[in-house]
């Protein structure tokens, strides 16, 4: 079992047949990621848009840090998220470490800058458009945000699949702070490292394949979204 | 018998407005009554819609401006309407709720469907807002402004970017909004449009609010220095467009 033709064939079968190991895991990694990015899309859209209306003082500061925060490596999240939640630590008697909780938690803290960041510059871009309309008709600064959220509706969407994306194909925080604990905190990424160093390759391929073949079809979400959308008006114009 | 002095709705007092270093408005003073149909006229560049979006509330200035009660609801239709990219209702229900939160639901329903007929968009209440014609689009932001009941609808050169036709059904539009007493303000730069529907004009030059004369009167030899000039330049070719 050690060429790679065999262990496609063998991934292939466990994919095919359902294998019940591999459907936990997927299914924990789908759990995991989608409530993290649920929990990140309220925080980081109402922030986002906030941010793009509000006037303080260091806002430009805190702009720099949002942007800094796109590039943080997740291993530091999850090191961050360690040290919140381990025994020792000011939230260690949540006992939340090792558990699907802890990387939900950690993996919205890496969804939220991006969500927050974009939806932003979504918001700004939009408002610097038809702000001045928003406001004519008597739309208080946040709530013109808002409406620009629903007027870009697509933009959100596409948003949001991209942090879902960054989500699910990550692996040095869940590892950190969930354990790869098997048929507990197992997810497909830090399933493949483990599999991968023990040598069973094919269930690191058979997850390999559903990682790749989501975060294709998230990309063809993000490409098909919004086109399908512009040919819905042009057809009507 | 003396008339009674028509009821002052907005006036500013000395106001100036910038844009970093530039000063777009310097010292306007200018009253707006009730039932007025002023148009803003003057070249490009001369502060027209900044005079709007002054008298309109949503630029900052230097100065004064008083806001009588009368003139609590206000609209502004833009040059390029924004609408979102929702249904044409969605579009309407929308800008009627931001305008009268605690009217019953009902009656903003019922005043998004007069307004649609108003304006001749009933059958295309469905389309999305965005794939309207630049005409219908206009109308459209006609029929947002006119649902809410505006006290003063300010317009930006309202028919700009249209179509012969177009121009005329939003002048149509327009002259049937000042017949029902509704106050308005235009910028145009179509001083045949100024004179058909406007009852005063006011000039622009510069930033500086240059003249401020009844319509007749404007076009009637009454105009002097640089709107004189203005007039005789634009006149030749535009009175009928």
């Amino acid at each position: 079992m050690n060429t790679l033709s065999e262990s496609s064939a063998t991934a292939f079968d466990l994919i095919v047949g359902g294998d019940a190991g591999l459907l936990h895991t997927v299914a924990l990694s789908f759990a995991v990621s989608g409530t993290a990015c649920f929990c990140a899309a309220w925080l980081g859209l109402l922030a986002g848009a906030w941010l793009a209306v509000a006037r303080f003082r260091g806002k430009r500061f805190v702009l720099l840090g949002l942007d800094t925060s796109l590039a943080l490596p997740s291993v530091v999240a999850g090191l961050a998220v360690y040290l919140l939640l381990s025994r020792s630590g000011p939230l260690g008697s949540w006992g939340l470490l090792f558990t699907p909780t802890a990387m939900v938690i950690v993996q919205t803290l890496l969804a939220l800058p991006i969500i927050m960041a974009l939806a932003r510059q979504v918001v700004a871009d939009a408002l610097r458009d038809g702000g001045d309309q928003l406001r004519s008709m008597g739309a208080r600064p946040l709530l013109c945000a808002l409406l620009m959220l629903l007027h870009e509706r697509w933009a959100v969407v596409t948003l949001l699949l991209i942090a879902f994306g960054r989500a699910i194909a990550e692996v040095g925080a869940v590892m950190i702070v969930g354990g790869n604990i098997n048929g507990f905190t197992r997810v497909m990424t830090t399933a493949i490292a483990l599999e991968t160093s023990k040598g069973d390759l094919p269930l690191a391929l058979a997850l390999g394949f559903v990682l790749l073949a989501v975060v294709a079809l998230l990309n063809v979400v993000i490409a098909f979204v919004p086109r399908s959308h512009e040919l819905q008006t042009a057809q009507l114009q | 018998m003396t008339m009674p002095a028509p009821l002052t709705l907005l006036a500013l007092r000395d106001a100036s407005v910038s844009f970093g270093r530039v000063q777009a408005l310097r010292d306007a003073t200018l009253s707006v009554h009730a039932g007025d149909v002023i148009a803003v006229v003057g070249a490009n560049g001369s502060g027209k819609t900044t005079l709007l979006r002054l008298l309109h509330g949503v630029v900052a200035y230097s100065g004064r401006r008083e806001v009588s009660g009368a003139a609590g609801v206000q609209a502004m239709v833009f040059q390029r309407p924004f609408l979102l990219r929702l249904s044409v209702w969605n579009n309407l229900r929308i800008a009627l709720w931001l305008a009268h939160r605690r009217m019953p639901k009902a009656e903003r329903r019922e005043r998004a469907l007069q307004a649609l007929g108003r304006v001749g968009l009933a059958a295309l209440r469905d389309r999305p807002a965005r794939s309207l014609s630049g005409g219908e689009q206009q109308r459209l932001a006609l029929a947002r402004g006119w649902a809410i009941r505006p006290d003063i609808l300010f317009l930006d050169e309202p028919t700009a970017n249209l179509d012969p036709s177009a121009k005329k059904e939003v002048e149509s539009l327009l002259a049937g909004f000042a017949a029902e007493g509704m106050t308005l303000v235009m910028s145009t730069h179509n001083l045949g449009q100024a004179k058909r529907l406007a009852t005063r004009v006011v000039y622009m030059d510069g930033g500086r609010l240059d003249t401020d004369l009844p319509t007749g009167e404007f076009f009637n030899a009454g105009a002097r220095g640089r709107a004189e000039l203005f007039l005789k330049g634009e006149l030749s070719w535009s009175l009928d467009g």
